[in-house]
């Protein structure tokens, strides 16, 4: 009991924490092997595995910088593609080119994108994890030369702010401020550069608490899940406007992806 | 879904098979390198009972360090490092980890060869705040260092 | 072709450190998952790891140690292209083996 008390006092005496602190010892002797190695391969291997009812890789898809070209790709999402005449963002892509390039099942696909309990990882977070990685070292730059990419930012942005649900929630409740946490987690300020970079360029992350490699989708959806919001659906407009918003706040930071994360 | 690669591995078989062939092929070492997997302490509940399974109730002893974080982000993924300086505990045979409060205590335990140094790092599942234990064995006795790791409920995200 | 075990072997000081990651669920055997069934126990039993065909270290392990697991460990002696190699066997039949080459 005396040490439940000295522990909650030790708690509520911390100062509100930044992004390093209280876990430094932890993330030391984590090092720098990360389970997310694995899924990078495994999303290689997919990228370039015949497929579907056309029995085609995804080789031939574009991801903005021509057919094939993934080298950098995933650090200038989302953007504007004129052959489906929308901003897209990564994962709405790769299904874009499932379907088009594999002949797939849309359905099908959106049926289940992300793991759930007790699954290993699916293809759709395998390929982002490898495309991020494709990325590493690059520099976030969401394109926004494009009238359509510009409106992306303004609807995320009033999104972003845009109380609703049950808490009367919106992201800005948690996102807006800095120094802040949830517990002992920090809440990243989404609304300041610095925040934004970081937090950008550390999704996809192998998140210890399910081994498994998240999306940035996924943790945008999951969110909404816990505002007890609808829940967000993968491709639309409200989860790409969003990650628009958050992209064009984070743009001139440098990808480091896959992360690792709680 | 994820495709399994095939493995260009052994069956259960042939491991077991090579274990003998190599210590037969190989110089023998004082230590017989096949030892039996000490199921007990690995089905123990309790942290009592699961030393009692490695064979006693071990001392403290200032050679070995352990080092755990104070605390944890996710009790699904905790690293910790033991080490024994030989001049001070010669002789390790065996090297255990504990975490008193799990289901069941009992972690890994690990046979170091000779000329091998003591040292293992590892990443282990711990259920709640509690003591974790490294426990080594030399020349028959059983030593022990422990430490607890403060496991919290996160937050949202992260 | 992806690895099951991800190692790398680094020599300094007449001490080569060895540290591998190895990709396996480690189901405790203890979780339900999203439609409530339970998921079966599946995890590492037996690791080793050899400094060419000696062993260094073997290991007995429970479903407690973490997902996609993690070992580092020691020796002394071993030079630079000396084959370092981790294999494990699982409680299902599984197995993994994995090697690299000391830097």
């Amino acid at each position: 009991m005396t040490r439940t008390w000295v522990w909650l006092i030790a708690m509520l005496a911390m100062p509100a924490l930044s992004g390093d602190g209280i876990f430094d010892e932890y993330r030391d002797l984590m090092g720098d092997d990360n389970p997310a190695i694995f899924v990078i391969d495994e999303g290689e291997a997919l990228w370039f595995e015949p497929q579907g009812p056309l029995a085609v890789s995804l080789e031939g898809c574009d991801l903005g910088l021509g057919a094939g070209v993934t080298e950098g790709a995933y650090a200038l999402f989302p953007r504007y593609f004129e052959d489906t005449n929308t901003v897209m963002d990564v994962e709405s892509r790769l299904l874009h080119c499932m379907e088009t390039l594999q002949g797939r099942d849309r359905e099908a696909l959106l049926k289940k994108p992300y793991s759930l309990r007790g699954d290993l990882g699916t293809e759709l977070e395998a390929l982002v994890t490898w495309l991020a990685a494709e990325s590493e070292g690059a520099i976030i730059a969401p394109q926004q030369a494009h009238s359509s990419e510009r409106a992306m930012y303004s609807l995320g942005e009033e999104i972003f702010f845009y109380r609703a649900g049950p808490h009367d929630f919106s992201c800005a409740t948690c996102h807006e401020q800095s120094n802040m946490r949830i517990r002992l987690q920090t809440l990243p300020n989404l609304t300041d550069h610095d925040d934004a970079a970081a937090t950008l360029g550390s999704w996809p992350a192998y998140r210890i608490s399910e081994g498994l490699v998240r999306t940035m989708g996924w943790r945008l959806q999951d969110c909404f899940r816990q505002q007890r919001w609808p829940g967000l659906k993968l491709g639309s407009e409200v989860s790409i406007a969003l990650q628009t918003y958050m992209a064009v706040n984070a743009a001139g930071g440098v990808m480091a992806a896959p992360g690792l994360k709680r | 879904m994820i495709k399994q690669t095939q493995l260009a591995g052994l069956s259960r078989r042939r491991f077991v098979g090579w274990t003998a062939l190599l210590s037969a092929a190989v110089a023998v070492p004082a230590r017989v390198w096949a030892w039996a997997r000490p199921e007990a302490a690995f089905v123990a509940t309790g942290i009592d009972e699961a030393l009692a399974g490695l064979g006693g109730t071990p001392t403290v002893h200032d050679a070995i360090q352990f080092t755990t974080p104070d605390i944890a982000e996710n009790g699904a993924v905790v690293p910790i490092r033991i080490e024994v300086d030989s001049a001070s505990l010669p002789n390790v045979s065996k090297v255990s980890v504990l975490v008193e409060m799990n289901p069941n205590p009992m972690a890994a335990v690990f046979d170091i060869a000779p000329d091998t140094e003591v040292y293992i790092e590892t990443r282990v599942k711990v259920a709640q705040t509690c003591n974790l234990y490294a426990v080594v064995e030399a020349d028959g006795q059983l030593y022990m260092q422990s430490r607890e790791t403060k496991v919290t409920l996160g937050g949202c995200g992260g | 072709m992806s690895s099951r075990i991800k190692i790398r072997a680094q020599h300094a000081d007449g001490i080569t450190e060895v540290k591998a990651l190895m990709r396996h669920p480690m189901e405790t055997g203890m979780r339900k998952d999203q439609a409530g069934e339970s998921i079966p126990a599946h995890f590492i039993t037996e690791v080793a790891v050899f400094h060419g065909e000696r062993p260094v270290m073997q290991g007995y392990w429970g479903a407690a140690v973490s997902a996609n697991p993690f070992l580092g460990v020691r020796f002394k002696g071993g030079e630079a292209g000396d084959i370092v190699k981790v294999t494990w066997l699982d409680n299902q039949g599984g197995t993994g083996e994995g090697e690299t080459t000391i830097r």
